[in-house]
């Protein structure tokens, strides 16, 4: 407490103007990073899952473990998960309950715009995201014969998460426009149904046909076939990013159009 | 800590005696609920303006829109002369959150460096813990203090930033005698600063406790507007019941009389001037039984208040 108290009295730090963007950006940031720190089972819950997927049904079998291609595919899909549920709780959820607390419209009367709290958001989320990869990536470049060279995976992880945009966006959309505890159930229905159908977990190259091809206008197809081409290399459905952009932008109007209507909870 | 430099920085200029906070015909609703309805206000510089209304009166619905957090739906507020939902209109605000609404799991200490990394000069952690005695919670989780201690934290974080305006609302509710005292000194202390206040409050006490001028809000409107002398002798009614079978209107002539109820042979009247009452009662020769005097509660008076505009 003392340490605390000299540090603080003997070097104040004192700007002359208001704290510009990247300061409040920052510090939002470093806000979500310590409330999520704080509860470490969400943190090791989001860390696990793809994880122990891959352990349990891709390291078993031969057949994909020892195909590098094949390999890439499994891992691929698996990584996109876990960005995409990263971000969908993340923003869907973790802004429904935000916004129950009234806590958020107490940082609404702080002078930061829209612009600093929700970059502060996805800079947490993204890291957070980063940090499930690293656990599925260990056990991939372990078991698997997933051997991406380093500039295809560099280009992989930038891929994941910027294909991530899209499902952050529906995320927000969730989270403005209902309670947490519909935001949680709304997650879960879009979650799992949009990452099957996508090939997140099983390879949509053993889909039926008809579901194989209404697929590719999933954005977690797209996001997945284009994070699977950055790490591979492989050519990629031609109209994989117009689907994922289009999604996009459908997402960022609904968000954007949420955001607006929204004034916290309603008290007086 | 010296004050100078403080009072440098939060003593109006001579030219500015622009209002903080300017609210101009007003009006907002929920769904068919009106909370506000055509409320104009302006509060200048210096100024320690108490909001007194029964809850549900419309106070926070007022303060939710000078902090930018809602538009009204029809009329005007400016706060430093600017739209209160820009961001940079904000910057010479300080708001108390609930004290419920605090993060449980995130420090006394990271909460306020949280609240003052917005400002542009805020007050040094030290300095600010101080203040409100809570130097010694600087690493306690917010989720483990006590009524009392969140109390003055949500109060101490208000001024953060070192505000031109502070707005407090309902800063003491659920504090003992002694916690509402140090807080309301540490209010005190700062407008003497310099700092303009706003305090809302439902109890009576407190805003005679802080403040110099009165806004009294019900049903949306503003009752009164005037000094807190002459609102406190509004406000501040009697109540007088007994069972008798006389008239209301013969009871409404009565002295100072603002609100008459019957219920059955029991009549409630609520009055400025209980001794003047009691002695007509019986010069008149009203028959009257079981007669009973008590101060009206805040939230009567208010209604008395209510009924007398709306007449």
């Amino acid at each position: 407490m003392t340490a605390t108290t000299t540090r603080d009295a003997g070097a104040p730090v004192r700007a002359a103007t208001p704290p510009g963007f990247v300061r409040l950006t920052l510090l939002h940031a470093r806000f979500h990073v310590l409330e999520t720190v704080r509860i470490p089972m969400a943190v090791i819950g989001n860390l696990l899952f793809p994880t122990l997927a891959m352990f349990f049904f891709v390291v078993p079998q031969q057949v994909i473990t020892s195909d590098p291609l094949l390999s890439v595919i499994s891992v691929g899909g698996l990584a996109m998960f876990s960005v995409m549920s990263t971000f969908l709780f993340t923003f869907g959820v973790g802004v429904a309950e935000d916004r129950a607390l009234p806590f958020d419209p107490y940082l609404r009367t702080m002078p930061a715009g829209a612009g600093p709290r929700l970059t502060g958001r996805v800079l947490s989320a993204s890291l957070f995201a980063l940090l499930g990869l690293v656990p599925l990536g260990l056990v991939a470049g372990i078991f698997t014969a997933a051997a991406p060279a380093l500039p295809r995976l560099l280009l992989g992880v930038a891929t994941l998460l910027a294909a991530g945009v899209p499902f952050l966006m529906l995320g927000l959309f969730v989270g403005y426009r209902l309670s947490s505890k519909a935001a949680i159930a709304v997650v879960q229905l879009v979650l799992f149904p949009l990452a099957f159908a996508g090939g997140l977990f099983m390879p949509a190259e053993m889909f039926p046909d008809w579901l194989a091809t209404a697929s590719t206008f999933l954005p977690s197809r797209a996001a997945r076939d284009l994070v699977i081409g950055a790490l591979s290399g492989v050519e990629v459905y031609a109209y994989a990013l117009p689907v994922l952009l289009g999604w996009g932008v459908l997402f960022t109007v609904l968000a954007v159009w949420a955001y607006r209507r929204d004034e916290g909870r309603r008290f007086r | 800590m010296t004050t100078d430099t403080r009072r440098e920085t939060l003593a109006p200029t001579a030219s500015s005696t622009e209002p903080v906070v300017a609210v101009d015909g007003v009006r907002r609703t929920f769904g068919d609920v009106v909370a506000l309805d055509g409320v104009s206000l302006a509060v200048r510089p210096g100024e320690i303006v108490g909001l007194l209304g029964p809850n549900g009166a419309g106070k926070s619905t007022l303060l939710s829109l000078v902090t930018g957090q809602r538009k009204p739906d029809a009329g005007t507020v400016r706060l430093f002369g600017q739209d209160p939902r820009l961001p940079a209109a904000r910057i010479g605000l300080g708001v108390t959150p609930q004290e419920t609404g605090l993060p449980p799991s995130l420090t006394v200490g990271e909460v306020v460096d949280l609240v003052s990394g917005h400002y542009p000069d805020p007050m040094p952690r030290a300095e600010l813990l101080e203040r409100f005695d809570l130097a010694d919670l600087a690493r306690r989780q917010t989720g483990g203090l006590s009524g009392g201690q969140k109390r003055r934290l949500a109060v101490a974080l208000s001024l953060a930033g070192r505000p031109r305006l502070v707005l407090l609302d309902e800063p003491t509710t659920g504090l003992d005698v002694e916690g509402r005292r140090a807080l309301w000194q540490a209010v005190r202390d700062y407008h003497r600063e310099g700092a303009t206040v706003v305090v809302t409050s439902h109890y009576l006490e407190e805003i005679e406790a802080l403040a110099e001028r009165v806004v009294v809000i019900g049903s949306g409107r503003v009752l009164a507007d005037d000094t807190l002398g002459a609102v406190v002798a509004r406000v501040q009614a009697h109540r007088v019941a007994f069972r008798s079978t006389a008239a209301a209107a013969e009871l409404a002539a009565l002295p100072g009389v603002t609100s008459v109820e019957v219920d059955g042979d029991r009549r409630t009247l609520l009055t400025s001037d209980s001794d003047a009452l009691v002695r007509r009662l019986v010069v008149d020769g009203v028959p009257f039984t079981d007669l009973e005097v008590r101060g009206a509660s805040l939230e009567e008076a208010f209604l008395a208040l209510t009924e007398k505009e709306a007449a």
